[in-house]
């Protein structure tokens, strides 16, 4: 379908221009965008180009936070010196993801929001909740290699496809989002939804919403973290499974962790369960491992996709382990 | 719906109108005729389109021509300086770093921007420490060429001709 292409030389018009279409959509580096224009699965009438706004730069706060503008290239993100020395787990995330000549063009808030890879969602041909309301779901009782273990619906048990946004929700991330109401933030661990009844919903957001930044608090001194992703080749593909882990441990106890999953649920996983058993144990496998089990208690997995149970809990183990094992 | 956009290719300025679902590599080889970047898989799968745009890497397949207005492309057919081949070329020819070709000119972008990329001390997922200096190990790239696929598998001498360039 044709579309109408306009350019916003500033965020409070590029909402305003994106307001009153039945289909618009903002246009970052195009990567998923233009992938579903030609896939058949969307067809706006008009895209506003927000690559011109001047939301490309990373900020370092006063509270020794980070602020990184909503167009800043994931490639540049991970090359941010601030960012790979203090956020390793955000780095390490963004540089798991698609490939060089991709990163070089995707952006903090299109990462955000990119769709589902689930292949029936992709495929015009079969049902699907996501992409039409109502038609049903194509991935229960089929392929469900890639789907989701915790917090799936009846409805739909598509995962949300972003490294990034793994590593962010285990920084305690915010987005701030400028819509037609004015400014808002937003914890990025409540910008995804589950999928409920609603799986054509993959955010909070509106379709005038405009992310602008992300803020992350700073870390306290002594702080860890890593990420590690588990997927089916070693490098350009989606993670089957993914942990971004933050850990502080003083004098052998766990005082602070954060720990959040990929590849399992329909957004980023907050694994508040397994964190809520950790605080305050000794840091050792056998608590990492009775932390993760808390968590994995409530996973409902698919016909294809049970080893996502076992390698879930092996990867979150092993990250903690490699964690404790720097700050003895 | 149509725009108007400039683009520089490999050194010339060209002007053209093109239909706004147009994508910049269908831009190059239709509008052009800049036929170096070849349409592989046409979603961001494969890196046989990639080309450095404003002297970065990126594929072509998925960005639209009218979001590029005013940008520089240089196709693997503009990075000879006259005769004389990109260092990286030589290298890819040296080591046979190629079957069919088909996926090569994208490979040889690629390779420029990963040397860029190391030589401004990125890092990259396999990169040890994060903050420390780059060294172009074997390792370093794989993992940075593994967006340029190889139908033919001639990617043992991709590898050495990157590490050849590198010099
Ligand atoms: C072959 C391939 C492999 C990939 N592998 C991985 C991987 O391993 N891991 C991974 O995490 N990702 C992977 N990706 C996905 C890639 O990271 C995303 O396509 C990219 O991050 C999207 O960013 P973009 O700027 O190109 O977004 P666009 O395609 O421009 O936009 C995506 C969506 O976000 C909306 N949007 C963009 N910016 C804003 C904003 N500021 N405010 C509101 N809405 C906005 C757009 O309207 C659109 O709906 C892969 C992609 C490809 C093609
Ligand atoms: S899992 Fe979700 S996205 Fe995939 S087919 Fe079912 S409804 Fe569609
Ligand atoms: S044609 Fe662009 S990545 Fe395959
Ligand atoms: S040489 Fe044939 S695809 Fe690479």
């Amino acid at each position: 379908m044709p579309f109408d292409y306009r350019r916003a030389p500033d965020p409070e018009s590029a909402v305003a221009a994106a307001t009153g279409w039945a289909g618009v959509a903002f246009l970052a580096g195009g990567t998923n965008l233009v992938d579903h224009l030609k896939l058949g699965l969307t067809s706006p009438e008009v895209l506003v180009d927000i690559t011109g706004l001047p939301l490309d730069e990373v900020e370092e706060l006063p509270d020794g936070g980070l602020r990184i503008g909503a167009t800043v290239r994931n490639a540049d993100l991970a090359a941010h010196p601030v960012v790979r020395r203090d956020y390793p787990v955000l780095a390490r995330a963004l540089l798991s993801g698609a490939s060089g000549q991709i990163r070089n063009l995707a952006t903090t808030g299109g990462n955000l929001l990119q769709r589902t890879r689930c292949v029936y969602f992709q495929d015009l041909t079969t049902p699907c909740n996501k992409r039409e309301p109502g038609t049903g779901c194509s991935a229960i009782g089929g392929y469900t290699r890639h789907h989701a273990i915790l917090g799936a619906s009846a409805h739909c048990v598509a995962t949300h496809p972003s490294d990034m946004a793994v590593a962010m929700a285990a920084l305690d991330a915010q987005v701030a989002v400028l819509g037609t109401g004015g400014r808002r933030v937003v914890p990025l661990v409540e910008l995804h939804r589950l999928p409920g009844d609603e799986p054509h919903r993959d955010t909070v957001l509106a379709p005038s919403d405009l992310i602008t930044s992300v803020d992350l608090p700073p870390l306290p001194p002594g702080t860890r973290s890593l990420y590690r992703k588990v997927r089916d080749r070693a490098s350009f593909a989606f993670a089957l499974v993914s942990v971004a882990a933050v850990l502080r441990v003083e004098d052998g106890v766990v005082e602070d962790v954060r720990i959040a999953l990929g590849g399992v649920a329909h957004k980023p996983w907050r694994a508040r369960r397994a964190e809520d058993v950790l605080r305050r144990e000794p840091a050792d496998e056998e608590a990492f491992r009775r932390a993760i089990d808390a968590e994995l208690a409530g996973a409902a997995p698919l016909e294809g996709n049970g080893f996502k149970v076992p390698l879930t809990r092996n990867a979150v183990v092993s990250a903690l382990r490699e964690l404790s094992r720097e700050q003895r | 719906m149509d725009g108007d956009i400039e683009l520089r290719v490999d050194g010339r300025r060209r002007r053209l109108r093109v239909d706004t679902r147009t994508t910049l590599l269908d831009a190059l080889r239709d509008g052009v005729g800049a036929t170096a970047p070849k349409k592989g898989c046409d979603h961001g799968q494969c890196g046989a389109c990639t080309v450095l745009l404003d002297g970065r890497r990126v594929i072509t397949c998925l960005a639209l021509a009218v979001a590029h207005d005013g940008a520089e492309v240089v196709t693997a057919a503009g990075l000879a300086r006259g005769d004389r081949l990109h260092p990286v070329q030589e290298a890819f020819l040296e080591r046979d770093a190629l079957q069919c070709g088909f996926c090569t000119p994208g490979q040889v972008c690629s390779a420029v921007g990963v040397l860029d990329e190391v030589a401004a001390g990125h890092p990259s997922a396999v990169t040890a420490d994060l903050t420390g200096p780059v060294e172009l190990t074997d390792d370093e790239i794989r993992e940075r060429m593994s967006g340029n696929l190889c139908r033919c598998g001639a990617y043992v001498t991709i590898v050495d001709a990157v590490r050849d360039g590198a010099r």
